[in-house]
């Protein structure tokens, strides 16, 4: 029977108690808990105290902003999933979230949890990174931002300090982006073997502006494949293009072998699934839907 | 050190004194000996412990007792209403949706709230709501007719 240790637990009543709850030594958040708490059976986490947020609804909103797509910490997998303005500006969010765990398990996690876990295999993490998004952190002194590019500093370790909660993530929207999500998993819901995140926002001209390249579950530092998106940039967006800085991903991430596989095996997996994230997000980008986008604006 | 958690199970409200660190499921089973909910693989993979927590299903095997304070709980105990079965539980009867039955409870809760969404689901998407939970004997088909079975004779009195 695994049960976690001996904890304390006290329900935040409103955001500005949540930080000082957080404030204390070894008080960690609690939202969706679908990772804290296997860990906190495993004593792989043994805070002393769970403060827990899912009352804070107040976080759990997604919407258009300044020209920004805003999502709040507390959101579940499932109203990312869900949502129409999510799917409209980054179909990235729903290629990832469809194979995020599984139906239930989504109601529950939400998207600042899973960034705060911080999991090298976890895909929000690199769908984020992809798409350029800035992390807002509250505090008692008030909000900083941090290129989500900057949030993680390692496995499971973040940013986000004692007396801090992350509260929302910030994904600019420019026009002529499409974007895309790629994932191998040996069975439905399990982490991905590896997976890649594409985001590519085309010029006047149908060159490449902008490429994010995020990988999931291969030790790329940041998420990111900061490489083959400079290789990218100012290319035109064709077979060549994608197939050459899938290569390149491939070459500078730093796969492990584990029960998922082998290193080669995990470095053939990025090159083919940079190259077709790459391909759907050029797709996305001059297809219909982007299309339908432009004339709305334009209107 | 121990917390008072009220919750309401079923339409019937309970209160308990226990620790924070206690495990919903066994708050369920241990607490207040509703052991139609089963403990499983305590990982959140199998999904034989669902139950919904305020009308959404959660595997009860990965929140806290706690976190349940206030809130409202229906397990498989509540399916039924007045001595009749619902549609669900007459589908797992007629098609033979279950063998050994331990992942029948977390099955019929996870169906009944697909039906309560989408009340004429194809198999596909039957087979997508059930995919975080596991079956060891029937290799699923059964319980997808099952499923399909209580969508055709939903609103009947069976």
């Amino acid at each position: 029977m695994q049960v976690p240790s001996h904890v304390e637990y006290e329900r935040a009543t409103s955001v500005d108690h949540a930080l000082v709850l957080l404030s204390r030594p070894d008080a960690r958040v609690l939202a969706g808990g679908h990772s804290l708490i296997p860990m906190m059976k495993l004593r792989l986490a043994q805070p002393e105290m769970l403060v827990d947020i899912n009352g804070l609804t107040e976080l759990s909103y997604i919407r258009l902003d300044g020209g920004q797509l805003r999502i709040g910490a507390l959101a579940r997998h499932a109203d990312l999933l869900d949502s129409p303005l999510a799917g409209q500006h980054f179909p990235i969010f729903h290629d990832a979230e469809r194979v995020v765990a599984d139906p239930i398990v989504r109601l529950w996690g939400t998207v600042g949890g899973s960034l705060c876990q911080a999991d090298p295999s976890e895909d929000l993490s690199a769908a984020f990174a992809a798409t350029h998004a800035t992390a807002v952190i509250h505090g008692a002194d008030g909000d900083r931002e941090v290129p989500v590019r900057e949030f993680h500093l390692g496995p499971y370790e973040t940013v986000v300090g004692r007396g801090e909660l992350l509260a929302e993530v910030r994904v600019p929207v420019q026009p002529g982006t499409g974007s895309a999500y790629e994932k191998v998993a040996r069975r439905v819901g399990d982490w991905s073997v590896a997976a890649a995140g594409a985001v590519l926002r085309l010029d006047s001209k149908n060159g490449i502006a902008q490429a994010g390249i995020g990988l999931t579950a291969v030790g790329a530092e940041h998420f990111v494949a900061a490489e083959a998106e400079e290789y990218l940039r100012g290319r035109p967006p064709d077979e060549e293009s994608f197939t050459e800085a899938g290569a390149i991903a491939a070459v500078h991430c730093h796969p492990v072998a584990d029960q998922r596989g082998p290193e080669d095996y995990k470095r053939h997996l990025v090159a083919e699934l940079t190259t077709r994230a790459l391909r759907r997000a050029a797709a996305r980008a001059t297809g219909p839907a982007a299309a339908g986008a432009k004339r709305r604006k334009a209107a | 050190m121990t917390m008072r958690v009220a919750v309401t199970v079923n339409g019937t409200d309970y209160t308990r004194d226990v620790e924070p660190r206690l495990l919903l499921i066994h708050f369920l089973r241990d607490e207040l000996g509703l052991t139609g909910s089963h403990w499983g693989c305590d990982t959140s993979n199998c999904g034989s412990c669902v139950v919904w927590l305020d009308a959404r299903p959660v595997k009860a095997c990965t929140v806290l007792a706690a976190m349940a304070d206030g809130r409202i709980v229906r397990t498989v105990e509540g399916l039924e209403r007045d001595g009749q079965l619902d549609p669900v539980q007459q589908g797992f009867v007629e098609c033979h949706g279950l063998q050994c039955g331990f992942c029948t409870p977390g099955m019929m809760m996870t169906a009944r709230w697909l039906l309560d969404r989408n009340p004429d689901p194809d198999e596909a998407e039957i087979r997508e709501a059930i995919s975080g939970q596991i079956c060891r004997c029937t290799g699923y088909e059964n319980i997808v007719r099952s499923v399909r079975w209580a969508a055709e004779h939903s609103g009947e009195t069976i």
